[in-house]
């Protein structure tokens, strides 16, 4: 019955596989950002396009040129490069001007990621050191806001002059500047209704103010599995727990604990930024250690730093303690009492 | 029953597609006997048996060709009438070669079995039973073929509590154990009486994974007489059908790390096993033959056949209509199996089943970086730290091993099949496994 002699393959086993690969976990966040972007664009005009384009831009540029020629093709199309263009693009202000959200994509990845050795090897989270370098490089630029001017296609079209300044030039000073949520609260005592703080409409980085849609989005990708939910649930319990207790004794001088949570970076960090599996913790107990760890720095540097906001810090110094947080959760094998570290 | 019953099952653990719909519903069917038939003096877990036949010799059905080797070791009787016509090195299913007794049918037998029931189990002795289970080649069905009766000889000052009897079938593909279950209940409930009685247990549980309603519909049907027999239903996961996990599931009990299922008082034997109990002792059918599935994407007609040991895997695909463009042929389930390098070995007395497949469904998929996604540590059932565990394996780190308890993974591969940067996390640790064995074992000698 069998005409040609049969050639069999042979593997070891498990010969199946579920299918879902890392290229696919990316496309899945990617994917996820969209939302976000889409609020950015609503709140902030083409300026949100604009930098995020600079961003992956400056990012995907960076992972081609540094690049050994053999791998060349396979990292550019990972998926890695583009999404760290694109969370370092929504994590910089609206009138940033974009050769320098183009600067924090090159940094971001060849700081960031290639030099470590690439995907899977570098210690910090590639978007957040590009935001870390231009927060040193720029210090004024990366800290001046635009008031949110939400809806319409005219609103879209407006053009920040600011975007467009040449490198190294003094940039003109954009028409309109404003306080962030955080800024306010911290130097003028001055509130922000949750209400705005949770549709978006307030001074902020571009993807970072619109707190509804990332939590939805950020629940669609914990059901979905796409990262360890353990983390940011640890990262907001820790700071709303961590931000109560100021406010329970000075509720004038200190921010609600929900105001905490949704305002600045704190949820898009949560979600899009501490999650980075390769940065964080493998084990679910490092996991809490980590996000928790990240909640408490947040409100330390907040309402006793220097700085109004402090998400982008706590996440890198997190990132540098992943080696350390994992070597102590071990977890628990299965039959054993205790584990050697 | 109740809610909390349903939901049993063990921590962690993966969901693969089941696959099973090819094969569910076919009954067992007997397969025709083939002309020559294969049989490997070492086709269990522990020493091979000793023969005691040799080539010219005329053999009858049930006939003894082979004793025990040892304790831990099965004796191995004739599948057919017939003439042993060579005793020599023949292809293991492993892919290396073994001394096989190689048999001719006697093409005009009708292949009846002329047996008669042995004595009452219920009236011998724990040691006389023990001697009568080894004497009928009886092996675990559940794949791993460890000799049943060693399990029966309860060491010195132990005792054992619970029985608990393995219906999970939870490797894809395969659908045998549930087909007896379906076909065979008042077997299994027979063989697991007659296993309650010589270990004087007062309770057993038979844990069947939910997605076989009818399995678990059938067997609450055959123990309704019998008050002592509970039928639990498991969540559907993998490996819940490692002895450890199925403990843990059905008893909530962890049985300690490098400890047998006994030490927590627990046997733990295969549904078919408990029917083969029954085929022995009722029947006097010694280990001669096996419900084999035979499924996959390059098998026309999948079926369940009752298949005598030795035949041909040739043979088999064959009858069920086997695709010419066959890439991938699998001894056993596709999670723990044997790759089969030929088609011209025997069917082996733990061979669950066989499975061929036009594609292999692993795929090719490129080795990517770890991204440390975390995602095999929460498919560990043992809660180890696979990632890690390929890490150090591939830096060639052998002792490092140990320190995270290296030794304790059973390779069911769930890591592998998860990993999203299809690292062959289970390949590397069974590597590591191997060198870390071959280094220990330099130092002492």
């Amino acid at each position: 019955m069998i005409k040609k002699p049969i050639q069999l393959l042979l593997q070891t086993s498990p010969f199946l596989r579920r299918g879902i690969t890392t290229p696919r976990l990316m496309g899945e966040v990617i994917l996820a950002t969209i939302p976000v972007i889409f609020a950015a664009c609503w709140y902030f005009g083409m300026s949100a396009l604009l930098l995020i384009f600079a961003s992956v831009s400056g990012a995907m540029l960076a992972e081609w040129f540094f690049s050994e020629k053999n791998v060349r093709g396979k990292s550019l199309f990972d998926g890695s490069g583009l999404l760290t263009g694109i969370l370092l693009g929504l994590t910089l202000p609206p009138g940033m001007p974009m050769w320098m959200g183009f600067l924090g994509g090159v940094m971001g990845i060849a700081l960031g990621k290639l030099v470590m050795g690439g995907l899977g090897q570098n210690m910090f989270n590639p978007a957040l050191v590009g935001r870390a370098f231009l927060q040193a490089a720029f210090p004024t630029a990366i800290t001046t806001w635009n008031p949110p001017a939400p809806g319409g296609i005219e609103a879209f079209a407006t053009i920040r002059e600011s975007n467009f300044a040449a490198p190294f030039m003094q940039s003109s000073a954009d028409a309109v500047t404003t306080a962030s949520p955080l800024g306010l609260m911290k130097f003028e005592q001055e509130p922000t209704s949750c209400f705005d703080l949770l549709i978006g409409n307030t001074a902020g980085s571009l993807g970072e103010t619109c707190a509804i849609i990332i939590i939805i989005v950020g629940l669609i990708m914990a059901l979905r599995r796409d990262f360890d939910w353990r983390v940011p649930v640890s990262i907001i319990l820790a700071t709303a727990v961590f931000s109560a207790i100021p406010w329970f004794f000075k509720p004038e001088l200190y921010a609600t604990p929900w105001a905490m949570v949704l305002s600045g970076g704190l949820l898009f960090g949560a979600v899009f930024m501490a999650t980075d599996p390769v940065t964080s913790p493998v084990t679910p107990k490092g996991a809490w250690i980590f996000g928790g760890s990240i909640g408490i720095l947040v409100v330390l540097i907040r309402l006793w730093g220097g700085l109004p906001e402090g998400v982008m810090y706590a996440i890198l110094l997190m990132n540098a303690a992943t080696p350390l947080i994992e070597r102590i959760s071990q977890p628990r094998v299965f039959g054993r009492g205790k584990v050697a570290a | 029953m109740s809610v909390v019953e349903l939901v049993r099952s063990f921590r962690n653990g993966v969901h693969p597609h089941e696959n099973k719909d090819q094969t569910e519903h076919q009954s067992i069917a007997r397969m025709p006997f083939g002309k020559k038939f294969i049989l490997p003096l070492s086709q269990h877990l522990g020493a091979p048996s000793k023969l005691i036949v040799k080539a010219g010799d005329i053999i009858f059905r049930g006939q003894l060709l082979a004793e025990a080797g040892g304790y831990v070791s099965a004796n191995l009787h004739s599948p057919v009438d017939g003439k042993v016509v060579a005793i020599g090195p023949r292809r293991h299913p492993r892919g290396d070669l073994s001394t096989c007794i190689e048999i001719d049918a006697d093409p005009f037998s009708s292949q009846q079995v002329h047996l008669s029931p042995t004595t009452d189990p219920l009236k011998l002795t724990t040691d006389e039973f023990v001697a009568s289970v080894q004497t009928s080649g009886l092996v675990g069905l559940g794949g791993a073929a460890f000799p049943t009766h060693v399990k029966y000889k309860l060491p010195e000052g132990k005792t054992c509590v619970h029985l608990a009897i393995n219906g999970c079938e939870c490797e894809p593909y395969l659908t045998c154990d549930h087909r007896t279950m379906v076909e065979r209940a008042e077997a299994v409930v027979r063989g697991i009486c007659i296993a309650a009685k010589v270990l004087g247990v007062k309770k057993t549980s038979v844990g069947i994974e939910r997605n076989k309603p009818d399995a678990i519909l059938a067997m609450q049907d055959a123990t309704k007489e019998h008050a002592n027999i509970e039928i639990c239903p498991l969540k559907v996961k993998y490996p819940q059908g490692a002895e450890k996990m199925l403990i843990k599931a059905i008893y909530d009990i962890e049985v300690p790390a490098g400890k047998l299922p006994l030490d927590v008082g627990v046997v733990v034997n295969n549904v078919a096993t408990m029917s083969q109990f029954a085929d022995w002792f009722d029947e006097g059918i010694p280990l001669i033959e096996r419900v084999v599935t035979v499924a996959g994407t390059a098998i026309e007609r999948p079926a369940n056949l009752i298949i005598p040991v030795g035949t041909s895997v040739r043979e088999v695909l064959e009858f069920c209509g086997l695709s010419n463009e066959t890439q991938q042929v699998i001894m056993g389930g596709p999670m723990m199996g044997i790759p089969l390098s030929s088609l011209d070995v025997p069917i082996l007395k733990g061979t669950s089943g066989l499975l061929a497949f036009t594609e292999a469904p692993a795929g090719h998929n490129a080795t990517l970086a770890c991204i440390s996604c975390g995602q095999c540590l929460e498919a560990c059932g043992y809660f180890l730290n696979p990632a890690r565990l390929a890490k150090i394996s591939r830096a060639g780190r052998w002792e490092a091993l140990e320190d995270f308890h290296v030794n304790d993974c059973m390779e069911c591969g769930a890591c592998s099949w998860v990993c999203p940067s299809s690292i062959p996390i289970v390949q590397l640790i069974r590597s590591g496994k191997g060198a870390l064995r071959e280094l220990k074992a330099n130092k002492e000698g």
